[in-house]
Protein backbone atom coordinates (compact mmCIF):
# COMPACT_ATOMS: atom_id res chain seq x y z
CA UNK A 1 0.00 0.00 0.00
CA UNK A 2 2.99 2.15 0.97
CA UNK A 3 4.87 2.08 -1.71
CA UNK A 4 2.49 2.39 -4.60
CA UNK A 5 0.15 5.57 -3.32
CA UNK A 6 3.42 7.29 -2.56
CA UNK A 7 4.08 6.58 -6.37
CA UNK A 8 0.59 8.32 -6.86
CA UNK A 9 1.11 11.13 -4.61
CA UNK A 10 4.45 11.88 -7.15
CA UNK A 11 1.93 11.08 -10.68
CA UNK A 12 -0.14 14.03 -8.93
CA UNK A 13 2.74 16.13 -7.98
CA UNK A 14 4.18 15.99 -11.50
CA UNK A 15 0.66 16.46 -13.03
CA UNK A 16 0.83 20.33 -11.06
CA UNK A 17 4.31 21.04 -12.14
CA UNK A 18 3.53 20.33 -15.90
CA UNK A 19 0.14 22.94 -15.18
CA UNK A 20 2.87 25.37 -13.55
CA UNK A 21 5.53 25.37 -16.59
CA UNK A 22 2.23 24.85 -19.33
CA UNK A 23 0.35 28.22 -17.86
CA UNK A 24 3.66 30.05 -17.40
CA UNK A 25 5.14 29.67 -20.92
CA UNK A 26 2.35 29.56 -22.68
CA UNK A 27 0.10 32.55 -24.18
CA UNK A 28 0.36 35.74 -26.22
CA UNK A 29 3.89 36.14 -25.30
CA UNK A 30 5.43 32.48 -24.78
CA UNK A 31 8.60 32.32 -22.37
CA UNK A 32 10.84 29.72 -22.46
CA UNK A 33 11.59 27.22 -19.78
CA UNK A 34 15.17 28.77 -19.21
CA UNK A 35 14.16 31.99 -18.63
CA UNK A 36 11.09 30.80 -16.93
CA UNK A 37 13.62 28.97 -14.47
CA UNK A 38 15.98 31.82 -14.08
CA UNK A 39 13.50 34.41 -12.97
CA UNK A 40 11.63 31.95 -10.63
CA UNK A 41 15.08 30.91 -8.55
CA UNK A 42 15.95 34.47 -9.01
CA UNK A 43 12.92 35.30 -7.64
CA UNK A 44 13.00 32.48 -4.85
CA UNK A 45 16.81 33.29 -3.72
CA UNK A 46 16.53 36.74 -3.92
CA UNK A 47 18.95 37.64 -7.04
CA UNK A 48 18.06 39.25 -9.55
CA UNK A 49 17.41 37.90 -12.85
CA UNK A 50 19.38 38.61 -16.19
CA UNK A 51 16.40 37.84 -18.38
CA UNK A 52 15.09 40.01 -20.34
CA UNK A 53 12.84 42.48 -18.54
CA UNK A 54 9.53 42.07 -20.65
CA UNK A 55 9.96 38.57 -19.94
CA UNK A 56 10.29 38.86 -16.14
CA UNK A 57 7.49 41.45 -15.90
CA UNK A 58 5.47 38.89 -17.59
CA UNK A 59 6.06 36.22 -15.24
CA UNK A 60 6.25 37.57 -12.11
CA UNK A 61 3.39 40.41 -12.60
CA UNK A 62 0.72 39.62 -15.77
CA UNK A 63 1.04 35.83 -15.63
CA UNK A 64 2.14 35.21 -11.91
CA UNK A 65 -0.74 36.11 -9.20
CA UNK A 66 -3.08 34.58 -12.31
CA UNK A 67 -1.27 31.09 -12.25
CA UNK A 68 -0.97 30.88 -8.57
CA UNK A 69 -4.98 31.93 -8.67
CA UNK A 70 -5.50 28.81 -10.91
CA UNK A 71 -3.64 26.64 -8.77
CA UNK A 72 -4.69 27.39 -5.46
CA UNK A 73 -8.89 27.31 -6.65
CA UNK A 74 -8.07 24.21 -8.87
CA UNK A 75 -6.41 22.50 -5.11
CA UNK A 76 -9.13 23.86 -3.18
CA UNK A 77 -12.50 23.08 -5.11
CA UNK A 78 -10.99 19.65 -4.87
CA UNK A 79 -9.90 19.38 -1.65
CA UNK A 80 -13.45 20.31 -0.63
CA UNK A 81 -14.74 17.68 -2.94
CA UNK A 82 -13.18 14.97 -1.55
CA UNK A 83 -14.14 15.99 1.63
CA UNK A 84 -17.85 16.32 0.70
CA UNK A 85 -18.11 12.86 -1.38
CA UNK A 86 -16.79 11.22 2.10
CA UNK A 87 -19.25 13.00 4.32
CA UNK A 88 -22.06 12.27 2.06
CA UNK A 89 -20.78 9.28 1.22
CA UNK A 90 -21.04 9.26 -2.22
CA UNK A 91 -18.43 9.46 -4.94
CA UNK A 92 -21.00 11.75 -7.18
CA UNK A 93 -21.21 14.84 -5.12
CA UNK A 94 -19.46 17.91 -5.70
CA UNK A 95 -18.15 20.44 -2.69
CA UNK A 96 -21.13 23.31 -4.08
CA UNK A 97 -24.12 20.50 -2.64
CA UNK A 98 -25.49 22.35 0.13
CA UNK A 99 -25.18 25.76 -1.66
CA UNK A 100 -22.31 27.24 -1.39
CA UNK A 101 -22.01 27.97 -4.92
CA UNK A 102 -25.06 29.41 -5.02
CA UNK A 103 -25.17 31.75 -2.29
CA UNK A 104 -21.73 33.01 -3.25
CA UNK A 105 -23.05 33.63 -6.50
CA UNK A 106 -26.16 35.29 -5.19
CA UNK A 107 -23.83 37.37 -2.66
CA UNK A 108 -22.30 38.33 -6.07
CA UNK A 109 -24.55 39.27 -8.52
CA UNK A 110 -26.14 41.45 -5.68
CA UNK A 111 -22.15 43.06 -5.66
CA UNK A 112 -22.32 43.88 -9.20
CA UNK A 113 -26.09 45.09 -9.24
CA UNK A 114 -25.26 47.22 -6.42
CA UNK A 115 -22.06 48.44 -8.74
CA UNK A 116 -19.87 47.76 -6.01
CA UNK A 117 -15.98 47.70 -6.20
CA UNK A 118 -14.08 43.88 -7.21
CA UNK A 119 -13.21 43.30 -3.52
CA UNK A 120 -16.75 44.26 -2.07
CA UNK A 121 -18.04 41.49 -4.77
CA UNK A 122 -15.94 39.26 -3.76
CA UNK A 123 -16.89 39.74 -0.03
CA UNK A 124 -20.31 39.48 -0.37
CA UNK A 125 -19.76 35.99 -2.09
CA UNK A 126 -17.89 34.72 0.50
CA UNK A 127 -20.50 35.70 2.90
CA UNK A 128 -23.58 34.18 0.54
CA UNK A 129 -21.84 31.11 0.61
CA UNK A 130 -21.13 30.78 3.99
CA UNK A 131 -24.49 32.15 4.72
CA UNK A 132 -26.56 29.73 2.48
CA UNK A 133 -24.54 26.69 3.75
CA UNK A 134 -25.22 27.87 7.64
CA UNK A 135 -28.97 27.89 6.62
CA UNK A 136 -29.28 24.46 4.71
CA UNK A 137 -27.40 22.98 8.03
CA UNK A 138 -29.48 24.80 10.75
CA UNK A 139 -32.81 23.73 8.59
CA UNK A 140 -31.59 20.37 7.81
CA UNK A 141 -31.00 19.58 11.35
CA UNK A 142 -33.84 21.41 12.93
CA UNK A 143 -36.04 18.55 11.47
CA UNK A 144 -34.11 15.89 13.88
CA UNK A 145 -34.08 13.17 11.33
CA UNK A 146 -33.13 9.42 11.23
CA UNK A 147 -30.47 10.15 8.18
CA UNK A 148 -29.28 13.60 8.72
CA UNK A 149 -27.13 12.97 6.01
CA UNK A 150 -29.64 12.66 3.04
CA UNK A 151 -32.00 15.47 4.81
CA UNK A 152 -28.92 17.77 4.15
CA UNK A 153 -28.71 17.19 1.04
CA UNK A 154 -32.38 17.83 -0.05
CA UNK A 155 -32.51 20.76 2.16
CA UNK A 156 -29.79 21.77 -0.31
CA UNK A 157 -31.17 21.29 -3.22
CA UNK A 158 -34.04 23.28 -2.35
CA UNK A 159 -31.84 26.38 -1.22
CA UNK A 160 -29.79 26.04 -3.85
CA UNK A 161 -33.29 26.59 -6.00
CA UNK A 162 -34.45 29.42 -4.09
CA UNK A 163 -31.60 31.41 -4.33
CA UNK A 164 -31.21 30.19 -8.42
CA UNK A 165 -34.41 32.18 -8.27
CA UNK A 166 -32.49 35.15 -7.00
CA UNK A 167 -29.60 35.19 -8.94
CA UNK A 168 -32.53 35.26 -11.88
CA UNK A 169 -34.21 38.13 -10.09
CA UNK A 170 -30.89 40.18 -10.04
CA UNK A 171 -30.27 39.08 -13.67
CA UNK A 172 -34.01 40.39 -14.95
CA UNK A 173 -33.16 43.78 -12.95
CA UNK A 174 -30.03 44.65 -13.98
CA UNK A 175 -28.45 46.88 -16.47
CA UNK A 176 -28.50 44.97 -19.54
CA UNK A 177 -25.28 46.65 -21.27
CA UNK A 178 -23.03 46.76 -18.10
CA UNK A 179 -24.23 44.77 -14.93
CA UNK A 180 -25.89 41.39 -17.46
CA UNK A 181 -22.66 40.82 -18.93
CA UNK A 182 -20.18 40.90 -16.06
CA UNK A 183 -22.70 38.89 -13.58
CA UNK A 184 -22.85 36.17 -16.60
CA UNK A 185 -19.25 36.07 -16.98
CA UNK A 186 -18.98 35.79 -12.74
CA UNK A 187 -21.57 33.16 -13.34
CA UNK A 188 -19.36 30.83 -15.66
CA UNK A 189 -16.46 31.87 -13.97
CA UNK A 190 -13.41 33.11 -14.74
CA UNK A 191 -10.07 34.18 -13.52
CA UNK A 192 -8.75 37.08 -16.07
CA UNK A 193 -9.43 39.74 -13.56
CA UNK A 194 -7.25 38.26 -11.16
CA UNK A 195 -4.79 40.89 -9.51
CA UNK A 196 -2.33 40.20 -6.93
CA UNK A 197 -4.40 41.65 -4.20
CA UNK A 198 -6.66 38.87 -4.83
CA UNK A 199 -4.23 35.95 -3.76
CA UNK A 200 -4.04 36.83 0.24
CA UNK A 201 -7.88 36.66 0.98
CA UNK A 202 -8.12 33.74 -1.30
CA UNK A 203 -4.79 31.76 0.26
CA UNK A 204 -5.89 32.22 3.89
CA UNK A 205 -8.99 30.44 4.38
CA UNK A 206 -8.17 27.83 1.94
CA UNK A 207 -5.26 27.07 3.92
CA UNK A 208 -7.34 27.45 6.86
CA UNK A 209 -10.00 25.15 5.87
CA UNK A 210 -7.89 22.26 4.33
CA UNK A 211 -5.50 23.15 7.96
CA UNK A 212 -8.57 21.37 9.64
CA UNK A 213 -9.54 18.21 7.20
CA UNK A 214 -6.21 17.27 6.79
CA UNK A 215 -5.69 17.29 11.16
CA UNK A 216 -8.81 15.28 10.97
CA UNK A 217 -7.81 13.33 8.28
CA UNK A 218 -8.41 9.28 9.98
CA UNK A 219 -11.32 10.36 11.57
CA UNK A 220 -12.61 11.32 8.05
CA UNK A 221 -12.26 7.62 7.15
CA UNK A 222 -14.65 6.71 9.81
CA UNK A 223 -17.20 9.20 8.61
CA UNK A 224 -17.21 8.11 5.19
CA UNK A 225 -18.80 4.67 7.12
CA UNK A 226 -23.22 4.59 8.09
CA UNK A 227 -23.67 6.74 10.48
CA UNK A 228 -24.51 4.43 13.34
CA UNK A 229 -21.37 2.46 12.41
CA UNK A 230 -19.19 5.49 12.68
CA UNK A 231 -20.76 6.60 16.18
CA UNK A 232 -20.33 3.00 17.76
CA UNK A 233 -16.87 3.29 16.57
CA UNK A 234 -16.08 6.41 19.04
CA UNK A 235 -16.85 9.28 16.48
CA UNK A 236 -19.17 11.73 17.81
CA UNK A 237 -20.51 12.33 14.17
CA UNK A 238 -22.29 15.39 15.14
CA UNK A 239 -20.10 17.46 15.67
CA UNK A 240 -17.65 16.18 13.51
CA UNK A 241 -19.54 16.94 10.97
CA UNK A 242 -20.22 20.66 11.33
CA UNK A 243 -16.64 20.74 11.57
CA UNK A 244 -15.86 19.12 7.92
CA UNK A 245 -18.62 21.30 6.72
CA UNK A 246 -17.08 24.49 7.77
CA UNK A 247 -13.92 23.75 6.84
CA UNK A 248 -14.90 22.65 2.87
CA UNK A 249 -17.33 25.75 2.92
CA UNK A 250 -14.32 28.23 3.73
CA UNK A 251 -12.71 26.51 1.03
CA UNK A 252 -15.12 26.31 -1.36
CA UNK A 253 -16.40 30.12 -0.74
CA UNK A 254 -13.08 31.91 -0.94
CA UNK A 255 -12.54 30.03 -4.46
CA UNK A 256 -15.84 30.56 -5.70
CA UNK A 257 -16.03 34.32 -4.65
CA UNK A 258 -12.13 34.66 -6.46
CA UNK A 259 -13.05 33.26 -8.93
CA UNK A 260 -17.12 32.84 -9.94
CA UNK A 261 -18.76 29.52 -10.48
CA UNK A 262 -16.17 26.52 -11.76
CA UNK A 263 -18.53 23.28 -11.67
CA UNK A 264 -17.16 20.00 -12.39
CA UNK A 265 -13.31 20.54 -11.02
CA UNK A 266 -14.57 19.30 -7.08
CA UNK A 267 -16.07 16.57 -8.41
CA UNK A 268 -13.85 14.80 -10.88
CA UNK A 269 -10.49 15.49 -9.41
CA UNK A 270 -10.99 13.66 -6.20
CA UNK A 271 -12.16 10.60 -7.82
CA UNK A 272 -9.46 10.34 -10.59
CA UNK A 273 -7.16 11.30 -7.17
CA UNK A 274 -8.99 8.00 -5.13
CA UNK A 275 -8.08 5.66 -8.19
CA UNK A 276 -3.93 6.95 -7.88
CA UNK A 277 -3.62 7.09 -3.68
CA UNK A 278 -6.88 5.08 -2.64
CA UNK A 279 -9.68 6.35 -0.23
CA UNK A 280 -7.81 7.24 2.37
CA UNK A 281 -8.01 11.01 3.42
CA UNK A 282 -4.06 11.21 4.36
CA UNK A 283 -3.28 10.79 0.96
CA UNK A 284 -6.57 11.82 -0.80
CA UNK A 285 -6.64 15.33 0.81
CA UNK A 286 -2.89 16.25 -0.50
CA UNK A 287 -3.20 13.96 -4.18
CA UNK A 288 -6.58 16.39 -4.95
CA UNK A 289 -4.88 19.80 -4.20
CA UNK A 290 -2.14 18.69 -6.19
CA UNK A 291 -3.81 17.35 -9.43
CA UNK A 292 -6.86 20.20 -9.09
CA UNK A 293 -4.21 22.40 -9.06
CA UNK A 294 -3.02 21.03 -11.90
CA UNK A 295 -5.83 20.65 -13.56
CA UNK A 296 -7.02 24.04 -13.55
CA UNK A 297 -3.67 25.73 -14.58
CA UNK A 298 -4.16 23.53 -17.60
CA UNK A 299 -7.77 24.67 -18.30
CA UNK A 300 -7.29 28.43 -17.83
CA UNK A 301 -4.57 28.28 -20.35
CA UNK A 302 -6.70 26.81 -22.72
CA UNK A 303 -9.38 29.18 -21.48
CA UNK A 304 -6.96 32.07 -22.38
CA UNK A 305 -5.58 31.07 -25.44
CA UNK A 306 -7.83 29.12 -27.41
CA UNK A 307 -9.82 31.76 -28.80
CA UNK A 308 -8.73 36.02 -29.43
CA UNK A 309 -10.75 36.65 -26.59
CA UNK A 310 -11.45 34.50 -23.18
CA UNK A 311 -13.54 31.47 -22.78
CA UNK A 312 -15.23 31.41 -19.45
CA UNK A 313 -13.74 28.44 -17.21
CA UNK A 314 -17.04 27.22 -15.95
CA UNK A 315 -17.97 26.24 -20.01
CA UNK A 316 -14.32 24.30 -20.35
CA UNK A 317 -15.22 22.17 -17.67
CA UNK A 318 -18.39 21.16 -18.42
CA UNK A 319 -17.16 20.30 -22.09
CA UNK A 320 -14.55 17.81 -19.90
CA UNK A 321 -16.66 17.28 -16.92
CA UNK A 322 -20.10 15.83 -18.60
CA UNK A 323 -18.23 13.28 -20.32
CA UNK A 324 -16.48 12.18 -17.55
CA UNK A 325 -19.36 12.04 -15.49
CA UNK A 326 -21.52 9.55 -17.30
CA UNK A 327 -18.98 7.25 -17.36
CA UNK A 328 -18.55 7.53 -13.37
CA UNK A 329 -22.27 7.15 -13.16
CA UNK A 330 -22.00 4.09 -15.42
CA UNK A 331 -18.90 2.51 -13.63
CA UNK A 332 -20.03 3.30 -10.02
CA UNK A 333 -23.88 2.21 -10.79
CA UNK A 334 -22.61 -0.88 -11.22
CA UNK A 335 -21.14 -1.53 -7.74
CA UNK A 336 -24.87 0.21 -5.98
CA UNK A 337 -26.04 -3.17 -4.79
CA UNK B 1 -18.72 -6.23 34.20
CA UNK B 2 -22.48 -6.37 33.24
CA UNK B 3 -24.05 -4.06 30.22
CA UNK B 4 -28.03 -4.20 31.34
CA UNK B 5 -31.33 -2.70 30.54
CA UNK B 6 -33.70 -1.79 33.44
CA UNK B 7 -37.53 -1.19 32.42
CA UNK B 8 -36.81 0.07 28.97
CA UNK B 9 -38.99 1.35 26.66
CA UNK B 10 -37.38 1.24 23.38
CA UNK B 11 -38.86 2.71 19.91
CA UNK B 12 -38.08 6.61 17.93
CA UNK B 13 -39.60 9.86 18.63
CA UNK B 14 -42.51 8.72 16.72
CA UNK B 15 -43.58 5.55 18.02
CA UNK B 16 -42.69 3.13 20.52
CA UNK B 17 -41.70 -0.40 19.48
CA UNK B 18 -41.39 -1.97 22.75
CA UNK B 19 -41.91 -2.22 27.15
CA UNK B 20 -41.00 -2.96 29.66
CA UNK B 21 -37.92 -5.16 28.61
CA UNK B 22 -35.45 -6.16 31.32
CA UNK B 23 -31.56 -7.57 29.37
CA UNK B 24 -28.51 -8.51 31.31
CA UNK B 25 -25.49 -9.72 29.69
CA UNK B 26 -22.52 -10.57 31.65
CA UNK B 27 -18.76 -10.80 30.39
CA UNK B 28 -17.72 -14.27 29.09
CA UNK B 29 -21.28 -14.82 27.90
CA UNK B 30 -23.37 -15.11 24.64
CA UNK B 31 -26.94 -14.06 24.34
CA UNK B 32 -28.84 -14.79 21.15
CA UNK B 33 -31.69 -12.62 20.72
CA UNK B 34 -35.06 -14.27 18.47
CA UNK B 35 -38.08 -12.86 17.53
CA UNK B 36 -40.02 -12.16 14.27
CA UNK B 37 -39.42 -9.17 11.44
CA UNK B 38 -40.93 -6.32 13.28
CA UNK B 39 -40.60 -7.91 16.73
CA UNK B 40 -37.75 -5.18 18.01
CA UNK B 41 -34.48 -7.52 18.30
CA UNK B 42 -32.62 -4.27 16.07
CA UNK B 43 -33.86 -1.18 18.37
CA UNK B 44 -33.33 -3.22 21.46
CA UNK B 45 -29.78 -3.67 19.93
CA UNK B 46 -29.82 -0.36 19.25
CA UNK B 47 -30.54 0.77 22.11
CA UNK B 48 -28.06 -1.39 24.33
CA UNK B 49 -25.35 -0.33 21.86
CA UNK B 50 -26.33 3.36 22.79
CA UNK B 51 -26.76 4.43 19.28
CA UNK B 52 -30.68 5.00 20.18
CA UNK B 53 -31.58 6.47 23.67
CA UNK B 54 -33.89 4.35 25.39
CA UNK B 55 -37.70 6.27 25.36
CA UNK B 56 -37.94 5.39 29.33
CA UNK B 57 -35.95 3.20 31.82
CA UNK B 58 -31.77 3.02 31.46
CA UNK B 59 -28.97 1.29 30.07
CA UNK B 60 -26.22 0.41 32.26
CA UNK B 61 -22.96 -0.37 31.56
CA UNK B 62 -20.67 -1.38 34.54
CA UNK B 63 -21.43 1.02 37.61
CA UNK B 64 -22.80 4.22 35.25
CA UNK B 65 -25.84 4.95 32.79
CA UNK B 66 -24.36 4.23 29.36
CA UNK B 67 -25.44 7.53 28.28
CA UNK B 68 -23.26 9.06 30.87
CA UNK B 69 -20.28 7.37 28.18
CA UNK B 70 -18.49 9.99 25.20
CA UNK B 71 -18.72 7.80 22.38
CA UNK B 72 -15.01 7.36 22.78
CA UNK B 73 -15.31 5.70 26.13
CA UNK B 74 -18.40 3.58 24.99
CA UNK B 75 -16.67 2.48 22.08
CA UNK B 76 -13.44 1.32 24.17
CA UNK B 77 -15.86 -1.11 25.83
CA UNK B 78 -18.77 -2.30 23.59
CA UNK B 79 -18.08 -3.23 19.70
CA UNK B 80 -20.88 -3.55 17.01
CA UNK B 81 -20.60 -5.53 14.28
CA UNK B 82 -23.40 -4.11 11.71
CA UNK B 83 -25.20 -6.72 9.16
CA UNK B 84 -23.43 -7.28 5.67
CA UNK B 85 -23.27 -3.60 4.30
CA UNK B 86 -21.80 -2.03 1.20
CA UNK B 87 -18.77 0.40 1.81
CA UNK B 88 -18.69 3.38 -0.70
CA UNK B 89 -15.18 3.77 -1.05
CA UNK B 90 -12.71 0.92 -1.50
CA UNK B 91 -10.56 1.03 1.70
CA UNK B 92 -8.08 -1.59 2.38
CA UNK B 93 -9.30 -4.78 4.75
CA UNK B 94 -6.33 -3.56 6.92
CA UNK B 95 -7.77 0.38 7.16
CA UNK B 96 -10.96 -1.20 8.07
CA UNK B 97 -9.61 -3.52 10.86
CA UNK B 98 -7.68 -0.41 12.15
CA UNK B 99 -10.92 2.02 11.93
CA UNK B 100 -11.52 -0.32 15.16
CA UNK B 101 -8.50 1.79 16.91
CA UNK B 102 -10.41 4.76 16.25
CA UNK B 103 -11.58 5.18 19.90
CA UNK B 104 -8.16 4.39 21.35
CA UNK B 105 -6.35 7.73 19.90
CA UNK B 106 -7.54 11.73 19.80
CA UNK B 107 -9.14 13.52 17.60
CA UNK B 108 -5.90 14.13 15.51
CA UNK B 109 -4.25 11.04 15.99
CA UNK B 110 -3.71 7.94 13.15
CA UNK B 111 -3.39 4.93 14.32
CA UNK B 112 0.12 3.72 15.33
CA UNK B 113 2.38 1.14 14.55
CA UNK B 114 1.00 -0.48 17.88
CA UNK B 115 -2.43 0.05 16.09
CA UNK B 116 -1.18 -1.86 13.09
CA UNK B 117 0.30 -4.83 15.07
CA UNK B 118 -2.80 -5.41 16.71
CA UNK B 119 -4.54 -5.36 13.70
CA UNK B 120 -2.40 -7.54 12.13
CA UNK B 121 -3.39 -10.23 15.11
CA UNK B 122 -6.96 -9.94 14.41
CA UNK B 123 -6.33 -10.68 10.52
CA UNK B 124 -4.22 -13.88 12.03
CA UNK B 125 -6.83 -15.23 14.31
CA UNK B 126 -9.73 -14.77 11.35
CA UNK B 127 -7.23 -16.99 9.17
CA UNK B 128 -7.70 -13.42 6.88
CA UNK B 129 -3.77 -11.89 7.07
CA UNK B 130 -3.58 -13.11 3.49
CA UNK B 131 -6.50 -10.66 2.31
CA UNK B 132 -4.52 -7.43 4.09
CA UNK B 133 -4.33 -5.15 1.00
CA UNK B 134 -6.74 -5.93 -0.64
CA UNK B 135 -10.13 -3.40 -1.51
CA UNK B 136 -12.53 -4.66 1.50
CA UNK B 137 -15.19 -3.85 -1.45
CA UNK B 138 -13.42 -6.73 -3.48
CA UNK B 139 -13.77 -9.73 -0.71
CA UNK B 140 -16.73 -12.16 -0.29
CA UNK B 141 -19.62 -11.79 2.09
CA UNK B 142 -18.42 -14.41 4.43
CA UNK B 143 -14.80 -12.14 4.37
CA UNK B 144 -16.43 -8.81 5.06
CA UNK B 145 -17.89 -10.58 8.31
CA UNK B 146 -14.76 -11.91 9.52
CA UNK B 147 -13.41 -8.40 8.63
CA UNK B 148 -15.96 -6.50 10.77
CA UNK B 149 -15.41 -8.97 13.42
CA UNK B 150 -11.81 -8.45 13.54
CA UNK B 151 -12.13 -4.77 13.46
CA UNK B 152 -14.68 -4.99 17.04
CA UNK B 153 -11.77 -7.10 18.52
CA UNK B 154 -9.43 -4.30 17.37
CA UNK B 155 -11.26 -2.12 19.47
CA UNK B 156 -10.43 -4.32 22.45
CA UNK B 157 -13.53 -3.93 23.65
CA UNK B 158 -15.68 -6.13 27.27
CA UNK B 159 -18.53 -6.52 24.62
CA UNK B 160 -19.33 -7.75 21.06
CA UNK B 161 -22.79 -7.21 19.88
CA UNK B 162 -23.83 -8.41 15.89
CA UNK B 163 -26.87 -7.96 14.01
CA UNK B 164 -27.93 -10.71 12.57
CA UNK B 165 -23.97 -11.80 11.76
CA UNK B 166 -24.91 -15.05 9.66
CA UNK B 167 -28.06 -13.37 7.69
CA UNK B 168 -26.49 -13.10 4.58
CA UNK B 169 -23.38 -16.03 4.45
CA UNK B 170 -23.99 -19.42 2.83
CA UNK B 171 -24.07 -22.54 4.40
CA UNK B 172 -20.45 -22.92 5.64
CA UNK B 173 -19.60 -19.58 6.74
CA UNK B 174 -22.64 -19.28 8.87
CA UNK B 175 -20.73 -22.23 11.22
CA UNK B 176 -17.48 -20.78 11.14
CA UNK B 177 -18.93 -17.14 12.05
CA UNK B 178 -21.24 -19.04 14.97
CA UNK B 179 -17.63 -21.04 15.81
CA UNK B 180 -16.48 -17.71 16.41
CA UNK B 181 -18.64 -16.25 18.55
CA UNK B 182 -18.85 -19.56 20.87
CA UNK B 183 -14.75 -18.61 20.90
CA UNK B 184 -15.56 -14.68 21.92
CA UNK B 185 -17.72 -15.81 24.75
CA UNK B 186 -15.11 -18.58 25.77
CA UNK B 187 -11.89 -15.81 25.86
CA UNK B 188 -14.39 -13.37 27.86
CA UNK B 189 -16.44 -11.19 25.70
CA UNK B 190 -19.94 -10.75 26.88
CA UNK B 191 -21.49 -11.22 23.21
CA UNK B 192 -24.85 -10.42 21.94
CA UNK B 193 -26.54 -11.57 18.93
CA UNK B 194 -29.36 -11.35 17.15
CA UNK B 195 -30.71 -14.34 14.71
CA UNK B 196 -33.07 -15.73 12.82
CA UNK B 197 -32.08 -19.26 13.20
CA UNK B 198 -32.96 -21.10 16.69
CA UNK B 199 -30.25 -23.24 15.53
CA UNK B 200 -27.90 -21.25 15.61
CA UNK B 201 -29.21 -19.60 19.01
CA UNK B 202 -28.69 -23.43 20.29
CA UNK B 203 -25.13 -23.65 19.22
CA UNK B 204 -23.06 -20.96 20.13
CA UNK B 205 -25.12 -18.93 22.94
CA UNK B 206 -25.63 -19.53 26.33
CA UNK B 207 -28.88 -17.65 26.86
CA UNK B 208 -31.53 -16.48 24.21
CA UNK B 209 -33.76 -14.33 25.00
CA UNK B 210 -37.14 -14.06 23.07
CA UNK B 211 -38.95 -11.29 22.04
CA UNK B 212 -42.13 -10.71 20.21
CA UNK B 213 -44.45 -7.58 19.65
CA UNK B 214 -41.84 -5.89 22.12
CA UNK B 215 -42.37 -8.05 24.42
CA UNK B 216 -40.13 -10.73 26.36
CA UNK B 217 -42.03 -13.86 25.78
CA UNK B 218 -38.88 -15.82 27.36
CA UNK B 219 -35.43 -15.75 28.63
CA UNK B 220 -33.25 -18.47 30.03
CA UNK B 221 -30.98 -20.97 29.18
CA UNK B 222 -30.90 -22.10 25.05
CA UNK B 223 -31.67 -25.95 26.24
CA UNK B 224 -34.41 -24.82 27.92
CA UNK B 225 -36.28 -21.61 26.68
CA UNK B 226 -35.39 -23.03 23.15
CA UNK B 227 -38.81 -25.87 23.10
CA UNK B 228 -40.81 -26.66 20.45
CA UNK B 229 -43.91 -24.61 22.24
CA UNK B 230 -42.31 -21.54 22.85
CA UNK B 231 -40.98 -21.23 19.29
CA UNK B 232 -44.62 -22.00 17.99
CA UNK B 233 -45.51 -19.02 20.39
CA UNK B 234 -42.50 -16.69 19.03
CA UNK B 235 -43.23 -17.43 15.37
CA UNK B 236 -46.86 -18.26 15.26
CA UNK B 237 -46.18 -21.46 13.34
CA UNK B 238 -46.20 -24.73 13.43
CA UNK B 239 -42.13 -26.20 14.27
CA UNK B 240 -40.85 -29.27 14.09
CA UNK B 241 -38.39 -31.15 16.46
CA UNK B 242 -35.64 -33.30 14.70
CA UNK B 243 -32.94 -35.44 16.87
CA UNK B 244 -30.12 -37.25 16.17
CA UNK B 245 -29.99 -40.56 17.48
CA UNK B 246 -26.21 -41.21 17.37
CA UNK B 247 -25.99 -37.78 19.82
CA UNK B 248 -28.70 -36.66 20.94
CA UNK B 249 -28.75 -33.32 19.79
CA UNK B 250 -31.66 -31.36 18.44
CA UNK B 251 -32.62 -29.37 15.77
CA UNK B 252 -36.12 -27.17 14.69
CA UNK B 253 -37.43 -26.99 11.44
CA UNK B 254 -40.07 -24.79 10.38
CA UNK B 255 -43.28 -26.48 9.62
Amino acid sequence: MGRSSAAGLLIALAVLIAGLILAFSVGRYPVALGDLLNVVTAKLTGRTSDAPAAVQNVILFVRGPRVLAAALVGAALSVAGAAFQGLFRNPLVSPDLLGASSGAALGAVIGIYLSLGMLQIEGLAFIGGLVAVAAVYLIGSSMNPRDPVLVLVLTGVVIGALLGAGVGLMKYLADQYNQLPAMTFWLLGSLASITAADLLPLFVPVALGTAVLLALRWRMNVMSLPEEEARALGVSTGPLRIAIVVAATLITSASVATAGVIGWVGLIVPHIARTLVGPDFARLIPASALLGGGFLLAVDTIARTMTPTEVPLGILTAVVGTPFFIWLLASVSKTWA
Amino acid sequence: MILSGHSLTIGYRDHIVGRDLDVALNTGEVLALLGPNGGGKTTLLKTLLGLLAPRGGEVRLGDRCLSDYSNRARARLIAYVPQFHAVTFAFTVETVVLMGRTAHGDLFSRPSTVDRELAGRMLDRFGIAHLKDRPYTMISGGERQLVLLARALAQEPQFVVLDEPTASLDFGNQGKVMREIRALGSSGHGVLFTTHDPNHAMRAADRAYLLRGGERIGEGATGEVLSRTQLETLYQTPIELISDTGNGRTAFLPG
